[in-house]
């Protein structure tokens, strides 16, 4: 794939969201400067509505499939997906703090949340190894910062501190797997490599390449939480505020996940072969692998959560493991030619389907968990006794989350996970699609427990009605709506999704 | 053939409890009154539908019977499938995601008819029960009407994706209904296991589903394939813009007529595919219909459930496992059903005879229905067993008469226990003059469960019976181990379990509604309400009618399982 010719106006529309994203956040500097105190609650709502107006400006451009800004990004339409995706993720984690009292009227932490969503956006689009290193670190950094962010409470300081030094142990061993590859090819951009492994310069000696792709794994696994590199994923989620751990769980998650899908297939597509090893072969047990055991572990440890944010730090490992179900499916198996193509374009789109409805059906959940624990100032599960009758609202949009989560009809979730197994099945991976089945209904115990407690459970307080403002009325009632949507109508979507996975 | 509606009759029956329900959902918690009423209207309302769809279906029948005669003879490649699309009446098709082949294609077929208007008739006998509910009626109402939604939706799906959406879908509000409003002692436990005992069923199914899907897009991919597509595309079964890769149950079964699924897995020499998935789909589903050994979770389900979920779990729910089973397991894989039900067979025995013994041994009166749904539900899967059409036929009617009957059993027992505040049968008796209608209604429904002749349980069991005489040339092969001539001697050992029906039906009744009523010990026992008798009367009455005249159902039970024994390759 050829680097296209600099030429300001048309390399320009491939970084649009992100120029707006960037005077978005010094309009916020400015705005927490010079705000007085009493309307300083207007800077959620300023964040929030105007990443959603960002979120619009991808669709407004044509995306060519072209490598534009000297090759460091991509202009197509998966990119185009998942700059959506995590912008909208950003856009909803500033509502859903603008009613906390720790985060409501802190201005830098919606700086820092646009800034973590534009890394986010680059990451999505981004084609060369130095842009992803560089996007990588914009989305973690801030992340770091904003676990850390309730600086008198000892677990928030904990979540911060292990999520930085996790962060950048993996960050440094990727870094390592990357200049590998930049020594061997001498290349950096992405779509160029392939070609310089396929060449007599590793005198038939996989190994090094493979060695590359395990370092990166790492790095990898570490920003989806796949296991083994999830250790810091619960005390992370448990410690930091709710709405990090919100936005820690989707945008930064569904871009790694775009990161991951573009990477493989463009630097180690099945023409790699070194001594007869199809290297995509590799990277593709690899990730059977990490989704088995992150499945497995994930949800096992899940069952024994008491409180609610550890459960969904557990659910989120297992559902990085389904996702990384069509990541493997990505090799697509034995098929025919044209039928590989086919094969690969649904894992694409089945993958980031499931990150669509991953991200609103995830921050529902968590904005549940934050109203409830802004009213009761709780988080342990069995607190939540009781919610239908403090609030049926409530109860039912944290039902339909957590439906969705076990892929239950009519929520997202179930339309996602079959998407997932589906194209499982048509790559040939029968076991795997039985293991990830099997791991859902495990999944399912886990969270039946929290609906039936919400639905069944008494509590002492139950009399006490919880009030929601109109900005999480307004959030609750979106994000749901989307979840039934896309479970009942996947269409909407799922077109322009294949339409991505057919341009990679 | 089929009198068509002006408005697509079944989108409606699937549609208005949805949107019913979440309309009620909208209403304020404390007006009880419109909340059930509009409960009940909506009830009815599906009632009336299902009762059109019933017997316009009826209708047209005799008609059908003749195009499949002919069919029979025919020489093409699509008979069976024919017959089955033949047989297909009220059907809607519009795309829903046609990149994967997956359609919203409902319709209704001999088979799946009875079943709706039973659905029709348990989800008013459920809201008239549940009339007096005090806790959160809003919620229940609603979970209910989600309830009989998703059961509808599987009897009337002609997708596979569609089917295992709306058999999901069912799952959740029943698990809801049972923990939320069940007996406190079991509930939780209950619920819990049931769920997980039939999720597990489907999802391993829904992986062989969709292997089955590819498996049939790469045989219509072949040059043979292609050409079997196309001629079915001229012959107007499958629609014009039918894809390889479809989810299309009637393309599905195109693809089984003509041997997709029969080619060998794995490198083996021997296993085809339909031999390795059949278990898997079958007995996937056939954990909600209670076959042997994972029965396990039924018992405790219904007991822990409250008397209108009871009512439609073991009424409609069971049959929902079991029509599965047939549509996706046996008429899908025909090959693996020839290998597969010789032995399973047997766990269907283990069903009615081991079912009939432990309801024997029961001191509570849910748990009595409980397990004789366990051995009446051993009859149905019996039936599919035999693989010819007098045994299925016989099952498609123990379907809808063990339905009723059950439903029936269970709204007696929800009215005696309501009044009485115990299921201990030795500590009952004399309820007979107290609740004269409840004790007729029970006996009515006792003499169907033990097969009297003039009720519908007579009509049903005795087909399966003959079913399993004539089914004696069936081959079990185990290695080099051959068996045949043993389905007729395993028809007597079921026998046994109809002749320990006998004896708990009679025990009970005796025990429950005769013999000296203590009015000290239980003074609130008192006539029932009116609601109640119009659901003994909704339940009771389909039995006797099905039993003095079966012709108003035998036919198109005929029709719907004609094609399925067509493409087990057996003789009419």
């Amino acid at each position: 794939m050829e680097i296209l010719p600099f030429d300001f106006l048309t390399h320009l529309p491939s970084v649009l969201p992100e120029l707006a994203l960037t005077a978005l956040s010094v309009l916020i500097l400015f705005l927490d400067l010079r705000l007085p105190e009493s309307q300083r609650r207007l800077i959620p709502y300023v964040a929030g509505l105007g990443m959603f107006a960002i979120a619009v400006i991808p669709l407004t451009t044509a995306p060519t499939g072209d490598l534009m800004w000297g090759g460091t990004v991509r202009h197509d339409i998966l990119a185009q997906v998942f700059k959506v995706i995590v912008i909208l993720g950003g856009a909803l984690t500033c509502l859903i703090a603008a009613d906390t009292r720790e985060l409501g009227r802190k201005g830098e932490f919606y700086l820092i949340i646009i800034v973590s969503t534009l890394g986010g956006t680059l990451l999505s689009a981004s084609a060369d190894l130095i842009m992803i290193f560089v996007a990588l670190e914009t989305i973690s950094i801030p992340l770091y910062i904003l676990a850390g962010m309730r600086r008198n409470d000892l677990r928030s300081v904990e979540s911060g501190v292990k999520y930085f030094l996790f962060g950048s142990f993996a960050s440094a061993i990727m870094l390592y797997g990357f200049s590998l590859l930049f020594g061997f090819t001498g290349q950096t951009n992405i779509y160029q490599i392939a070609q310089y492994l396929n060449s007599e310069v590793f005198y038939n000696n996989p190994v090094p390449v493979l060695v590359s792709i395990v370092l990166i794994v790492v790095g990898f696994g570490f920003k989806i939480s796949a296991v083994p590199f999830h250790f810091w994923t619960p005390d992370v989620y448990e410690g930091a505020p709710t709405p990090v751990t919100a936005f820690v769980s989707v945008a930064s998650k569904a871009a790694s996940f775009a990161l991951v899908m573009r990477f493989f297939m463009a630097v180690f597509p099945e023409t790699v072969v070194i001594n007869g090893l199809v290297i995509e072969n590799f990277w593709a047990a690899l990730m059977s692998a990490a989704a088995v055991l992150s499945m497995t572990l994930g949800n096992l440890v899940a069952l024994q959560q008491k409180n609610i944010k550890r459960l969904l730090a557990y659910s989120s490992i297992a559902q990085a493991g389904y996702t990384l179900i069509a990541v493997a499916a990505l090799q697509a198996g034995t098929n025919s030619p044209d039928v590989v193509e086919h094969v690969r374009q649904q894992a694409v789109a089945a993958i980031t389907y499931y990150m669509f409805m991953y991200t609103f059906t995830n921050l529902l959940a968590f904005a549940v968990v934050i109203i409830f624990s802004e009213a009761t100032g709780r988080e342990d599960i069995r607190d939540f006794a009781g919610l239908s009758r403090r609030n049926p609202w409530m109860a039912l949009t944290m039902t339909i989350a957590f439906l969705s989560l076990a892929g239950i009809p009519p929520a997202a979730g179930f339309i996602g996970k079959f998407f997932l197994f589906n194209a499982a099945v048509q790559a040939g991976l029968v076991t795997l699609a039985i293991i990830g089945v099997l791991n859902s209904i495990v999944a399912l115990y886990y969270y039946l427990i929290v609906i039936k407690v919400i639905y069944v459970d008494h509590s002492p307080d139950e009399d006490q009605q919880i009030a929601i403002s109109p900005t999480y009325a307004g959030v609750l009632t979106v994000t749901t709506i989307v979840v039934v949507v896309l479970g009942v109508l996947p269409n909407v979507i799922f077109g322009w999704l294949l339409s991505g996975a057919a341009m990679m | 053939m089929f009198e068509g509606f002006s408005f697509p009759v079944l989108s409606a029956i699937i549609g208005l409890p949805i949107v019913m329900g979440v309309l009620i959902l909208f209403i304020d918690s404390q007006r009880r009154d419109i909340i059930r009423g509009i409960a009940l209207m909506t009830a009815a309302a599906l009632l009336v539908l299902s009762g059109l769809v019933y017997f316009g279906y009826n209708a047209g029948v005799t008609a059908l019977m003749e195009q499949q005669d002919a069919l029979l003879v025919a020489e093409t490649d699509h008979n069976a499938t024919e017959m089955f699309y033949r047989s297909i009446a009220y059907e809607e098709r519009y795309d829903w995601i046609p990149q994967l082949g997956i359609s919203y294609h409902v319709g209704v077929d001999g088979l799946s008819t009875p079943m709706v208007l039973l659905t029709g008739m348990v989800a008013v006998a459920g809201v008239l029960i549940s009339w007096n509910i005090q806790d959160r009626i809003r919620e229940f109402m609603a979970f209910f009407l989600l309830l009989v939604a998703g059961v509808y939706g599987v009897f009337v799906s002609l997708d596979m994706f569609l089917l295992f959406f709306f058999y999901e879908l069912a799952i959740f509000p029943m698990y809801l209904l049972i923990a939320g409003w069940g007996w406190v002692k079991l509930r939780q436990y209950a619920a819990m296991k049931l769920t997980l005992y039939i999720l597990i069923g489907s999802v391993v199914a829904l992986v062989g589903a969709i292997a089955m899907i590819v498996t049939a897009a790469t045989y219509f991919e072949t040059e043979a394939g292609a050409a079997v597509l196309t001629a079915a595309q001229t012959a107007g079964i499958v629609p014009e813009s039918a894809q390889p890769f479809s989810f299309n149950i009637v393309q599905l079964t195109l693809a089984a007529e003509n041997g997709a699924f029969n080619q060998t897995v794995f490198g083996s020499e021997t296993l085809t595919f339909a031999q390795f998935w059949f278990p898997f789909l079958f007995i996937g589903f056939a954990v909600l219909a209670g076959v042997f050994p994972f029965h396990n979770w039924s018992p405790d389900g219904h007991v822990a459930a409250p008397t209108a979920v009871s009512m439609i779990h073991a009424g409609v729910l069971m049959k929902l496992g079991a029509f599965a089973a047939l549509r996706v397991g046996v008429q899908l894989l025909p090959e693996g059903a020839l290998v597969h039900l010789p032995w399973i067979v047997f766990l269907t025995v283990i069903n009615v005879v081991m079912g009939a013994f432990i309801a024997f041994r029961q001191r509570d009166f849910k748990y009595v229905i409980g397990f004789s749904s366990v051995s009446h539900m051993g009859l149905v899967a019996m039936g599919f067993a035999t693989m010819n059409v007098t045994g299925l036929h016989g099952a498609g009617l123990q379907m809808f008469s063990h339905g009723a009957m059950t439903a029936l059993f269970f709204g007696c027992v929800g009215m005696v226990y309501d009044r009485a505040h115990t299921r201990d049968i030795p500590s009952l008796g004399g309820f007979f003059r107290r609740m004269p209608w409840v004790a007729a209604a029970f006996i009515v429904g006792g003499l169907t469960s033990m097969g009297m002749p003039g009720l519908s349980g007579f009509v049903a069991e005795y087909p399966i019976f003959m079913g399993m005489f004539d089914a004696s040339e069936v081959t079990l092969r185990i290695g080099s181990l051959e068996l045949t001539n043993y389905y007729p001697i395993l028809a007597i050992i079921s026998i046994i379990g109809i002749v320990i029906t006998a004896g708990y039906v009679l025990r009970v009744t005796g025990q429950v509604f005769f013999g000296e009523f203590d009015a000290g010990k239980y003074p609130e026992v008192g006539d029932i309400a009116i609601t109640d008798r119009i659901i003994l009367f909704l339940l009771g009455v389909p039995l006797l009618v099905l039993g003095m005249y079966p012709a108003i159902m035998s036919p198109m039970i005929e029709a719907g399982v004609r094609p399925v024994v067509a493409l087990l390759g057996g003789g009419f």
